[in-house]
Formats: structure tokens, C-alpha cells, sequence
């Protein structure tokens, strides 16, 4: 029979719970710098011109179709060997989970900019906004709150891929479980707990997303 | 070029290595989630808890997580996993939790009166679920499954952290040493592209075929 031990685990404790901060502080930076991409692409796929509409397609398509832990390396590995050696580990990843969250966020806020009712803009067009006004003031507003549960949905998504920051060394929580593990060898212990403090960030995440959905829904009022 | 010939074989096997374990998680994870999500959905009220208790804890815990987890606890139980066979076990863990959920939505998306119109003219239940409802779900189902299958063919390359020399374990140590960085990672990047892109039109195709409404 296995003897548990969490000694190890708890005394190490701090090491985790850093690691679960930075994990979300991390996904959290990746989410506004991939929203800004995905926002670009997004207003790329729906405008009238090919070219653009070609770009955001094949960012998208690529991306979305390669795995994160290759995206990591060429930017940790492969970038220094091509003279680009601007990134420690830490902002590689970010930089990388970026790129990543981008593609999706931009199916995301597409889907928000065409979900927003044609009579809106046409309406906000005919008391006189110009286009940016429009985009302003009725599009992105409305957009956000369609978009919204999908967003929550990615930054979640994005908090469990921090995990995979482990491969080059980002000290984050499952580093922080490989770090206890190289030094007591409690493994199970370890990972139980490791796995517990995700399942509870992710809930509390989703928890709040919903008060916040709550709060941003858009009722019945404008259909 | 010459590189390119010389790093074929071990592109070529770590490309074997990605599809085979693919394949297995997906065979294995879209069995077990099937099972789970007719738990979900019709099984007793302690089988659904269980299953939604399952799901919803692999749902919320990496993929990564689970293969260390996995790979470095079995021994500590007496049970000693290869890298390779514990990458699977754990990515089909997961697959199983998201194919539940993916069954568990296709079903609830087929609209009552059918359930009901089937077990009016006399269907048992296993006649309804063969010959009415598995059929219709299998629409919503398909494209979701693809979803689950690209997501998964992604996830394969993490067992390359156990030291599994998959595609990307492959390509890892081909550009340490050639130090072709750009070329390979682009190879790698187009093979798996090329893979979840397959899989995505063969799903499209599927989900048409079988699309009876």
C-alpha cells in the first residue's frame, strides 16, 4: 500500500502557489495582447478586401492547426537562431500563447462583429456617426457582449496551456509540481494537489465569468 | 537540401510516432467517451454524477498535467508505463472526457417528439437509441469530433516532454543539430497543418453524408 505523504507538498506550498499566480498572470497578458491581434484579424476577415481576408484566413487556419508546444519553441529556440535574441523564457511564452490566442480570439470577435444586428449600424448610419463612430460606439460595445462567454471560454483554455510553459523552464505551477517532485519524490501527492488548484482556478474563473456575463448581458432590449 | 535528406528518416519515424499515437488516443478516447456520454445522458442518477464528476475534473486539469501525472505515478503503484503508452492513457483520459460532452450535446440537440414518436410506434430503448437517435446526433456530433481530434493531434505533441521522440521531439533535435531553426520548425508546422487539415475535410465530408436533415 502507498504511504502519503504531503509534508513535502506543503512545505513547498509557496513554490505553487507563485506558480499559480504567474500561470494566470500570464494567460491573463496573453488574453490582452491576443485580443488586439485577434481584434485586427477579426476586422481583417469581415472587411470587404481579399487580401486582408486572405492574411487573417491563413493566420487563423495556421495557427490553429499547430500545436502550442512548436510555437514555444520556434520562438524560444528558433528565434535566437535566426539573430533574433530579444526574449527571456518568460516573454517567449507570452509572446508565443499570444500568437496562439490570437487565431482563436479571432473567430471569437468574428463571430461577435457579425452576431451584432445589421438595423444597429444601419441605424447609428443614419443619424450621422461616420464609420468610426459606428465601429466605436455601437459594433465593438455590442460585440464585446456577444463575445464574451466565448472569451471567457478562451482564457480558461489559455490558463491550462500555461502549463505547457514547463518545457522551457517558465517557473509557473507545473513547474512548481516538476521542481517538489525532482526533491522529495512525492509525486502523487504532488500532482493531486496540482491537479486540484487547476480544476479550482478554472472553476473560479468560470464562476466569476458568469457574474460577469450577468452583469454585460444584453437582455431583451435591442432585438 | 542535403539536410533535408539526411533528417528525413527521423522526421519521417517521428511522424509515425505523432499519427500512431493520434490514432490510439482518438480509437481509445472516442470509445470511452461514447460510454461516458450515454451515461451522461441515460444512465442512473449515481452513474451520471460519476460521469459528470469525470468529465468535468479532466476538462479542467492540462493535458500536460495528466501525462506527468500519469507517467511518473504508475511506478510509484507498482505499475511501470513506458513514455509512450502513458501519453496515451493520459491524452485518452482527456479525449474520453471531451467526446462525452461532445455525445452529450448532439444528443440533446435532436428535438423530443422524436425520442417520443419512436417509443410511440413500440421502439425499445436500444431500437430508439440505434435506429433514431444515434443516426440524427451523428450530424451535430461529427463536427464537434473533429474539433476534439485536431485538439488532440496537438496535444499528442506534449508526450514529446516525456521524452517520447515524436514529430516534435524530432524536430527538437534536428535543430539542435543542424541549427536550421526556420526550415524545420516550418516543416513540422506544414506536416502537422497537414494532418489536422485532412482531418477536418474528412470530417466536413462525413458530417454531410450523414447530414439527414
Amino acid at each position: 500500500m502507498y504511504q502519503f505523504n504531503w509534508r513535502p507538498v506543503f512545505d513547498n506550498f509557496d513554490l505553487l502557489l507563485k506558480g499559480l499566480a504567474l500561470g494566470l498572470g500570464i494567460a491573463l497578458l496573453a488574453l490582452a495582447i491576443g485580443s488586439g491581434i485577434g481584434l485586427l484579424a477579426a476586422f481583417c476577415r469581415v472587411s470587404g478586401m481579399r487580401s486582408l481576408k486572405f492574411v487573417a484566413a491563413a493566420y487563423v487556419e495556421g495557427v490553429r492547426n499547430i500545436p502550442l508546444l512548436l510555437i514555444i519553441y520556434f520562438v524560444y529556440f528558433g528565434l535566437p537562431l535566426l539573430g533574433l535574441s530579444l526574449f527571456d523564457n518568460v516573454w517567449s511564452f507570452i509572446l508565443a500563447l499570444a500568437v496562439y490566442a490570437g487565431a482563436y480570439l479571432t473567430e471569437v470577435f468574428r463571430a461577435g462583429i457579425e452576431g451584432v444586428p445589421k438595423g444597429q449600424v444601419e441605424a447609428a448610419r443614419a443619424i450621422g456617426l461616420t464609420r468610426l463612430q459606428v465601429v466605436r460606439h455601437v459594433t465593438l460595445p455590442l460585440m464585446f457582449r456577444i463575445a464574451l462567454p466565448s472569451l471567457g471560454n478562451t482564457f480558461i483554455s489559455l490558463f491550462k496551456d500555461t502549463s505547457v510553459a514547463s518545457a522551457i523552464a517558465v517557473p509557473e505551477l507545473t513547474y512548481g509540481a516538476i521542481r517538489i517532485n525532482v526533491n522529495t519524490w512525492r509525486v502523487i501527492e504532488v500532482y493531486l494537489v496540482v491537479g486540484a488548484m487547476y480544476l479550482a482556478a478554472c472553476y473560479a474563473i468560470a464562476g466569476s465569468l458568469r457574474v460577469a456575463e450577468r452583469r454585460f448581458s444584453l437582455g431583451q432590449r435591442w432585438n | 537540401m542535403e539536410l533535408i535528406l539526411a533528417s528525413l528518416p527521423l522526421i519521417g519515424r517521428g511522424l509515425l510516432v505523432t499519427l500512431g499515437i493520434s490514432v490510439a488516443v482518438l480509437v481509445a478516447g472516442t470509445l470511452l467517451g461514447a460510454g461516458l456520454g450515454l451515461c451522461l445522458l441515460y444512465g442512473t442518477r449515481p452513474a451520471r454524477l460519476a460521469a459528470r464528476i469525470y468529465v468535468d475534473t479532466l476538462r479542467g486539469i492540462p493535458q500536460l498535467v495528466l501525462i506527468f501525472a500519469i507517467f511518473y505515478a504508475f511506478p510509484l503503484l507498482g505499475m511501470r508505463l513506458s513514455p509512450i503508452v502513458a501519453g496515451i492513457v493520459a491524452l485518452s483520459l482527456f479525449c474520453a472526457a471531451h467526446v462525452a460532452e461532445v455525445l452529450r450535446g448532439a444528443v440533446s440537440s435532436i428535438p423530443r417528439g422524436q425520442s417520443d414518436a419512436a417509443q410511440g410506434i413500440g421502439l425499445t430503448f436500444r431500437q430508439r437509441l440505434r435506429f433514431v437517435i444515434l443516426p440524427q446526433a451523428l450530424a451535430p456530433f461529427l463536427p464537434a469530433w473533429t474539433n476534439t481530434a485536431v485538439e488532440i493531434v496537438k496535444s499528442s505533441s506534449l508526450v514529446s516532454l516525456v521524452s517520447v521522440v515524436d514529430l516534435t521531439m524530432a524536430t527538437q533535435q534536428i535543430v539542435g543539430r543542424t541549427r536550421e531553426a526556420l526550415l524545420f520548425y516550418a516543416v513540422a508546422a506544414v506536416l502537422y497543418f497537414i494532418i489536422n487539415f485532412l482531418l477536418s475535410l474528412a470530417g466536413q465530408r462525413l458530417e454531410k453524408r450523414f447530414n439527414h436533415a
